[in-house]
This record gives structure tokens, sequence and C-alpha cells, in this order.
């Protein structure tokens, strides 16, 4: 079977390539990645900031039980055009991973079905690496359950 | 062995590509191997080393000749590491696609 989201992330290159078709008019993608009420459903973080504007900004967090920030995002918005395109970069924080910028492409392919492209651009290619790596490394690790815990956290959020 | 070698930085490199691709269908002596590249066979050389010492090659002595073949397993290995990351986005589209279906249905 067809694999539904592809992932390309080749040899040498600081960027890496998602594309995912879904059964969703383009409309209802790009809703999804725009409306905050949207976005926290299915990235599963809060959303504390989204102003989907050229030079606006956003915000993820997630909290535990007891309300410590367990992890949180942020990044700009460079340009947004409806239903075609969103343009920014994301960072998490304190996690020594450096910004990357996001090339987010929405494109239809009949009324009801569209595409979403990612192509996503890191610092370096070890950079890059080091994230592809995470939860690779987890696996070869199992050992560690504290290490585990806190990777499988961050995988969770990105 | 040398242990500062990992396969991911053993791939980054153009020819070290290309030389798997070239032993993807068939073993190869590090002549033949190197009559495909423009490259000086000393630098060929190298990068057969350096593909050895990370597993991605194996030399296997066949009377006077050393044929180099594809590791199969370290390959595997390599593909399978960014499968997780893949699933990671799966799970969240699938996630975004039911969210959104929902979505559209109570309007």
């Amino acid at each position: 079977m067809e694999q539904k989201t592809k992932l390309l992330a080749e040899g040498g290159k600081q960027e890496i390539l998602i594309t995912r078709s879904f059964d969703l008019s383009v409309n209802l993608l790009f809703k999804a990645y725009t409306e905050p009420e949207l976005v926290e459903q299915w990235m599963g973080n809060k959303v504390m900031k989204m102003e989907n504007q050229a030079h606006g900004s956003y915000q993820f967090e997630t909290t535990d039980g007891h309300g410590n920030v367990l992890f949180r995002a942020n990044g700009t918005i460079h340009k947004v055009i409806e239903n075609e395109n969103i343009t920014r970069t994301f960072e998490m924080e304190n996690t020594g991973f450096p910004v990357q910028l996001e090339f987010i492409d929405f494109e239809p392919i009949t009324s009801d079905t569209s595409k979403l492209t990612m192509k996503i651009i890191f610092k370096s290619v070890a950079d890059r690496d080091n994230m592809l790596k995470l939860p690779f490394a987890q696996g070869i690790n199992m050992a560690h359950n504290k290490l585990e815990k806190v990777i499988s956290k961050l995988y969770k959020q990105l | 062995m040398n242990l500062r070698r990992d396969v991911f930085q053993a791939i980054a490199d153009p020819t070290r590509r290309n030389i798997l691709i070239l032993l993807a269908t068939q073993s190869m002596t590090a002549g033949i191997i190197a009559s495909n590249f423009e490259t000086a066979r000393p630098t060929v050389s190298k990068h057969l080393q350096i593909l050895t010492e990370c597993e991605l090659l194996r030399q296997e002595q066949q009377g006077r000749e050393i044929y180099y073949h594809l590791n199969a397993e370290k390959m595997k290995e390599i593909a399978d590491f960014l499968e997780p990351f893949r699933k990671l986005w799966d799970d969240r589209f699938n996630k975004l696609e039911q969210v959104m279906k929902n979505y559209q249905s109570k309007k």
C-alpha cells in the first residue's frame, strides 16, 4: 500500500520535504492550519498566539496537569496567502535546536481533495540530521528510561 | 575501525552515494568501481574505506580479487531511521483529517 504521508530527506541537504494528500477541500486543509482551536485539536498543544498575516507571530505551549510548561515553540509568520501557502519560522524554546524555516503549500486536487507540501529548511545538514535522528536514537536507547521520556515528549511536540 | 564516522556522515557525500547506488545491483572490485568515476582512484579507495568502516559495504575475497557489496542490513537501518519521523507526521495528519471531517459535518 502506498503511504499517505511521504518524507524525503536527501543525503547532504539541509532540508526535508513532507507531502500528504487529504480527503479534504483545500479550504478545510488551510483552515486546519490557521484556526487556533482546530490547530489545537490536531497538534495537541495550546495555541497561545496566532496572527495569520505578514510579519505576524505564533506560539504553542503544552503544560502538565499542574500548569508547568513542558514545551513551548514559537515562530514568525512571514507570509500567508489564503488556501495557497504559509511561510513561517519555527523554533522550539530551550531545546538547543536552531530555528527552522517552513514553506507550507496547499493545493487543490479535486473539489474535495487536496495536497499539502511542507518544505523545512534547517540551519545546517547536521541540525537536520539530529532532528530526524531523535526518534531513531530513542529506539536504540530504550534502556535509558528518563531520556526516553524526555525525547518522546519533545518529539510529540515537533 | 574509526568510530568517529557514522553512516549519516558517510551518505552525506555525493560520490559515496553514487558508489552505493552503483553497488545496489551487483558487487564489484575497487578497480571497476573507480572506472565509473572521473575521480582519481586513490580518492575512490578512500571513499570505499569510509563506506566499509561504517559497515555500509562489505568486502569479499573471490580468488585474487576483493569484491565490494552492499550491506543490506545497514542500509535498512538508514531507511528505518526516517520511519519514526514520518510516522509522527502521518499520525498527526490522520488526526488533522479526522478533526476537519468532524468540523465539516457539524457545519
